[in-house]
């Protein structure tokens, strides 16, 4: 009997990693940003998206609230806010 | 063809034979001599394989897990440290389904430092998921690695092998061995086809999270396969014994075990000293026989107590402890016997440890035992 242990591609998307969020969540603040990227690029779920300045997000069902976006925005544009009820941030 | 070889080498010539593709080790002694002549085959173009060089056990573990990951057939080989410091990497490729096959010269485990032979390497690492079987001499260690390429590979299987020869004992010695023909090794084991396997034009990947929600039904899988094995080997085991005109025994054997009403259980090669004992035993008039356990994992338990049913006074002899408790296959030889009533005395003897020669006077100091009562844990040859 086998049960596999593998996946196809893009099935990470099934595994919505905002729940594992405790009680924080990086709010984009959109005023001072200079659109470097440098958020997109250290956020371990990939889950930032934006273009043109003050135009950066994060989409919350896959945010783990791990903070190192708004440890790396050099303009402070970025900040760690309590959530009102995580659940309802993933739905 | 019979030819006079060490050990090692009749292991590695038969590795060559199942044209291992990619191979990876790191030299531990008593181990080094096989992946050393694999070595020096891959170099003369005598094996079409990748020879990788690694910095340590963990790390030719994890070379063989990716290579067999891709599809290939792989093959390694370690002991006592080197095996330990494998672990990590033999669960996980358990977990993968990957049919690698890896031979362990047993050796005894540190501290003190002894480079010498027992079973508690491969005896610890039981619990991997790896199937597991004990040779009792370098024709058996050979046959059981064709086997364990056959069963790994099998798709109602699909688990990875471990042979265990008694380091020196077995890897050093020379002896007369039956190796096989090219043809007739084809014939017996087709090329690996894999279940799954990495490949750039169809990606998946191995090795993903699971969750409480899934984790279970993983392990539960291995140890069904587990039990499957017992019911798959004896009809591959048939084929084998069709293609190479041999007998391969590869769960247990019986030796003169009909009326025996003392019966000793051994693995690995100290089985070969106690026939001898038990035919000179046998001349005396005595009702006593041997139970060689060949495969530990998966145990076979029925088996086991089929064959042990009518024994009124059971000796199981092992070179490892659980150290606190008693020897690991005395545990098992008891739970195969656990829910039926009119249970025979089974004692438990240690001996042969780091190297220890195991004599006909070892032998003779157990069956001296087996007449009080049963005793957990007697270490034989004890100089204290
Ligand atoms: S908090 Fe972490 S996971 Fe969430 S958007 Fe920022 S970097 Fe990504
Ligand atoms: S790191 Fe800050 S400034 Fe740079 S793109 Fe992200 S939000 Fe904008």
């Amino acid at each position: 009997m086998i049960i596999p242990v593998t996946s196809k591609p893009r099935t990470s998307k099934a595994n919505k990693t905002g729940t594992w969020r405790s009680g924080k969540k990086p709010h984009f603040i959109q005023k001072e940003c200079i659109a470097c990227r440098l958020c997109v690029m250290v956020c371990p779920e990939g889950c930032i998206s934006g273009d043109k300045r003050c135009t950066y997000i994060a989409d919350y069902k896959y945010c783990k609230g791990c903070g190192n976006c708004v440890a790396v925005c050099p303009v402070a544009d970025i900040e760690m806010v309590k959530e009102e009820w995580w659940r309802e941030t993933i739905s | 063809m019979r030819q006079y070889r060490e050990g090692s080498h009749a292991v590695a010539e038969i590795v060559r034979l199942c044209k291992a593709q990619v191979i990876s080790a790191y030299p531990i002694t008593p181990q080094t001599h096989i992946v050393e002549s694999l070595a020096q085959m891959v170099a003369d173009g005598e094996l079409n394989a990748e020879f990788i060089n690694v910095e340590s056990e963990h790390s030719a573990a994890s070379v063989v897990q990716g290579a067999s990951a891709t599809g290939v057939r792989t093959y390694t080989a370690t002991t006592s440290q080197g095996l330990l410091y494998m672990i990590e990497v033999l669960y996980s490729i358990a977990g993968l389904r990957l049919p690698v096959v890896l031979t362990c010269a047993n050796r005894a485990v540190s501290s003190p430092i002894n480079i010498w032979n027992d079973h508690q390497d491969s005896v610890t690492v039981r619990d991997a998921g790896w199937l597991q079987f004990y040779a009792e001499n370098n024709q058996e260690a050979c046959d059981l690695h064709l086997m364990a390429y056959r069963l790994a590979e099998d798709h109602e299987i699909m688990l990875p092998v471990m042979v265990c020869m008694d380091g020196y004992i077995l890897t050093h010695a020379y002896e007369v061995v039956d190796l096989p023909e090219q043809s007739q090794v084809d014939k017996f084991l087709p090329d690996f086809k894999p279940v799954h396997c990495l490949n750039p034009d169809k990606p998946i990947s191995m090795g993903v999270l699971m969750g409480p929600e899934s984790y279970t039904e993983t392990r539960y899988a291995i140890h069904q396969t587990m039990m499957d094995a017992l019911n798959v080997i004896p009809g591959i085991a048939d084929e084998f014994e069709q293609v190479f005109g041999r007998k391969v025994n590869c769960l247990i054997e019986k030796y003169r075990l009909e009326d025996a009403t003392q019966v000793f259980v051994a693995m690995g090669s100290m089985v070969g000293t106690i026939k001898e004992m038990v035919d000179g035993l046998r001349e005396d008039g005595q009702k006593v026989g041997l139970l060689k356990v060949i495969a530990h994992r998966p145990f076979p338990k029925k088996i086991v107590y089929e064959a042990l049913k009518n024994a009124r006074e059971i000796a199981v002899l092992e070179k490892a402890i659980s150290l606190g408790e008693e020897g690991p296959l005395l545990s098992d030889v008891k739970s195969a016997f656990c829910g039926y009533g009119n249970q025979p005395k089974i004692s438990g003897f240690v001996l042969g440890l780091g190297g220890r020669d195991i004599t006909k006077k070892s032998i003779f100091e157990v069956q001296g035992a087996l007449a009080g009562s049963q005793v957990d844990v007697k270490f034989i040859d004890l100089k204290i």
